[in-house]
């Protein structure tokens, strides 16, 4: 009754991978979108205290921070919400592959469309923050690892939320506090790259967060989904 | 020569069913029994015994067993709320039941188990495609996470369901009998040997509902088991189908 | 081996709990009071006032038995809602469901005492002290807990996801609690706005243990009233209830 080989794991991943990105060119408001709220955000806080370059300075780790973890949280609005609602959710939980490495390859995708947009579009917004050029490297390894932890933690929080009415409010109030950690040392790894000190204990600390968030965040996402889906 | 379990009697079936108790389904349950020693029980590949389902605080399912062998469908009816798509859902692992067995292939196994899924399909109401992506492409992104699949392939599934003159439209701009098609092809490719078909010929004219029925047997043919929830009929051959009849039964 | 494993099994059942949490409610209850109030005496009359913080340090005796207990509980609930969902007991779910209510008053309680602490010492109802923030973040968990179990209106579907999140909640608190003292010792601020335990001589020592002990008590005994009115609740349709109440 087969025809063609099984695919392995790899060929799967491969397939969800290809598939967010077509999804994604099709449909490019709903990736542009958070970009842009970031953008908006990041702009209200001048307008709301002061044009000044250097007070700007001081708060900037923060603002920064706070935008890309509310961008983020729209877009994770969209990452199983629709597939749940057209059926192909169910599928990969019936394909016979691990639901974990599936939605761990769905995540990742989700990272890529807009997490990392959002790193490489922070040091640009810092500067309209006062934050010079120089620290962009150390402000997008920040984010990089930031962005990359929340999308983990919010797979969860997602996937728990699943078919609930207006599950996004819910959904930012259950992967926030999750998210302080994140906030407080990317934020402080921020600070210091601004500054000009070495950022690398907090660095560190974000790393281990994200290694800690990938080994355990798929599983606990898998296992949301399958509830999610009942 | 499978036997056959249901809440419901149906006349032709009653002198295979002895029953005992019959209550409106509720929490108490409804054992269902039957006559022993019926044939060949030992080629069914598809062994269901005792499947309750709750939902909330009411027992949507309750000790409900089934058997289903090689080349033969299990065709499911019911009014509506009776549970069929409860059934089909929780044979599929995607719902928690109470309690219930699945031997599947002579192996107990979980209904969420990878092995029983790695020949399982299912098709629900909704066809699952993406609306933004193309027939081809959803059936490449269906198909591929399960088999790798060549292009001669899935023509080849696209001109039996008479889809090729859509296939690469936008799947948002096509009429939902056309959408069951694309559907349907992606099903024949998967190479599942059980099928979970949930309404299968709903939206589809005539000509859809003849190519699905050809589909059906050919499948049926090839060794292939069917379960499948439908209010309208199959069109199968009736030698090849049992029933099940779902319901509550009055006290 | 099999047999063992009985007594814990026996817990699934409903109509055992609901009797077995009738019974031991007041053997909970009566110390959990005498505890409380022996320990309000000790230290509101017998414990002399602070050298450092005058009378105002004594909302240390409800301030961190709170404090401690809003964490206990939430670890409990976890593991309640980590064996509903591993052994499929509903018991085990009922029993997480009502550790949450209890859970967010005593963390609200902590927070309370902790800002009417602040105020006298500091002259103001708020500092980012790493223990009041965390105990913040606390909160929003278990707001967050409820929220999601209001939100879902299926109760198995409820308890299960609430369950999900109640376990990566309990693994996220430590992380937490760290990254918000790493976060306060950065940002040193000037004064020394901290909440200092005071130094603890045994007459004050004695009366916070014992107040310890009586709010886990009294925790106890709610928790088994709680209980008892969840299951009513979850099981009202069911035969033995009918039984019972015949």
């Amino acid at each position: 009754m087969s025809r063609g080989a099984a695919a392995g794991s790899w060929q799967a991943a491969r397939i969800v991978l290809q598939r967010e990105w077509l999804l994604a060119v099709r449909r490019p408001a709903q990736v542009l979108q958070p970009l842009a709220f970031f953008a908006v955000v990041t702009a209200m806080f001048p307008l709301g205290y002061t044009p000044e370059l250097a007070k700007l300075r001081a708060i900037a780790p923060g603002v920064l921070w706070v935008g890309a973890l509310l961008a983020s949280l729209l877009a994770l609005e969209h990452l199983f919400r629709e597939d749940a609602s057209d059926g192909t959710l169910e599928q990969y939980v019936l394909s016979g592959q691990s639901l974990t490495w599936l939605l761990l390859a769905k995540t990742i995708a989700h990272w890529l469309l807009t997490g990392l947009p959002l790193t490489l579009m922070a040091p640009w917004l810092g500067v309209a923050l006062g934050v010079p050029l120089s620290a962009a490297t150390g402000v997008m390894g920040a984010l990089a690892l930031g962005t990359w932890t929340l999308s983990l933690l919010g797979s969860i929080g997602a996937g728990l939320t699943l078919g609930i009415r207006r599950g996004g409010v819910l959904l930012s109030l259950l992967t926030l506090p999750l998210a302080v950690p994140v906030l407080v040392f990317g934020a402080q790894a921020t600070e210091l790259a601004i500054v000009g000190d070495s950022p690398t204990a907090a660095l560190y600390l974000l790393g281990s967060l994200a290694v800690l968030g990938l080994t355990l965040a798929p599983l606990a996402a898998a296992a949301a989904v399958r509830i999610g889906l009942e | 020569m499978v036997v056959l379990y249901s809440l419901q009697l149906a006349a032709p079936v009653a002198e295979l069913v002895d029953a005992t108790d019959l209550k409106s389904v509720g929490r108490k349950a409804v054992p269902v029994r039957f006559r022993p020693g019926a044939p060949q029980l030992c080629m069914s590949s598809l062994v269901v015994n005792n499947l309750t389902v709750y939902r909330g605080e009411r027992a949507i399912l309750s000790r409900v067993s089934f058997e289903l062998g090689a080349g033969r469908a299990l065709v499911v009816t019911g009014s509506n709320g009776a549970g069929k798509t409860t059934l089909l859902r929780t044979l599929c692992g995607l719902i928690e039941p109470e309690d219930g067995e699945l031997h599947w292939r002579a192996q107990k196994l979980s209904f969420r188990d990878a092995e029983y899924h790695a020949d399982l399909a299912y098709l629900g109401h909704e066809a699952p495609l993406k609306m933004d992506l193309t027939g081809r492409e959803n059936l490449r992104g269906l198909v591929g996470l399960r088999r790798k699949v060549d292009s001669r392939d899935v023509d080849a599934a696209f001109g039996e369901m008479q889809a090729t003159s859509f296939a690469d439209r936008a799947v948002r701009t096509l009429s939902a009998g056309q959408r069951r098609r694309i559907a349907f092809a992606a099903l024949s490719l998967l190479g599942a040997t059980l099928w979970v078909l949930d309404e299968p010929v709903t939206n589809l004219d005539r000509a859809g509902e003849a190519l699905v029925q050809s589909l059906l047997t050919r499948h049926l043919s090839n060794g292939g088991m069917l379960l499948a929830a439908t209010h309208q009929p199959l069109g199968l051959e009736a030698s090849l189908c049992d029933s099940l009849v779902l319901g509550t039964v009055p006290a | 081996m099999g047999t063992n494993w009985a007594w814990f099994h026996r817990f699934g059942s409903p109509p055992h709990v609901y009797r077995l949490a009738g019974l031991l409610t007041p053997w909970f209850a009566w110390p959990a009071g005498l505890s409380i109030v022996a320990a309000l005496y000790g230290g509101l009359v017998l414990a002399p006032p602070d050298y450092q913080q005058g009378e105002g340090f004594r909302i240390i005796y409800v301030h961190a038995p709170s404090a401690w207990l809003s964490v206990m509980i939430y670890s409990v609930m976890a593991t309640a809602a980590g064996i509903g969902l591993i052994w499929r007991m509903k018991v085990a779910h009922a029993a997480a469901a009502s550790c949450a209510g209890i859970g967010a008053w005593f963390t609200v309680v902590s927070l309370v005492t902790g800002m009417l602490w602040g105020k006298p010492m500091w002259g103001t109802y708020w500092v980012w002290d790493p223990r009041l923030t965390a105990q913040l973040v606390l909160l929003f968990l278990y707001l967050g807990y409820m929220g999601l179990r209001s939100g879902i209106d299926d109760l198995g579907r409820a308890d299960r996801a609430s369950a999900v999140l109640a376990l990566v909640g309990v693994v996220n608190i430590p992380i937490i609690r760290y990254s918000v003292e790493w976060w306060n010792s950065i940002h040193q601020a000037p004064s020394v706005m901290k909440m200092e335990k005071p130094s603890m001589p045994m007459e004050m020592l004695v009366p916070l243990l014992l107040m310890f002990l009586g709010f886990t008590l009294y925790f106890a005994a709610v928790l088994l009233v709680r209980l008892r009115a969840e299951i009513l609740r979850r099981e009202r349709n069911a035969s033995w209830l009918r039984e019972a109440l015949r």
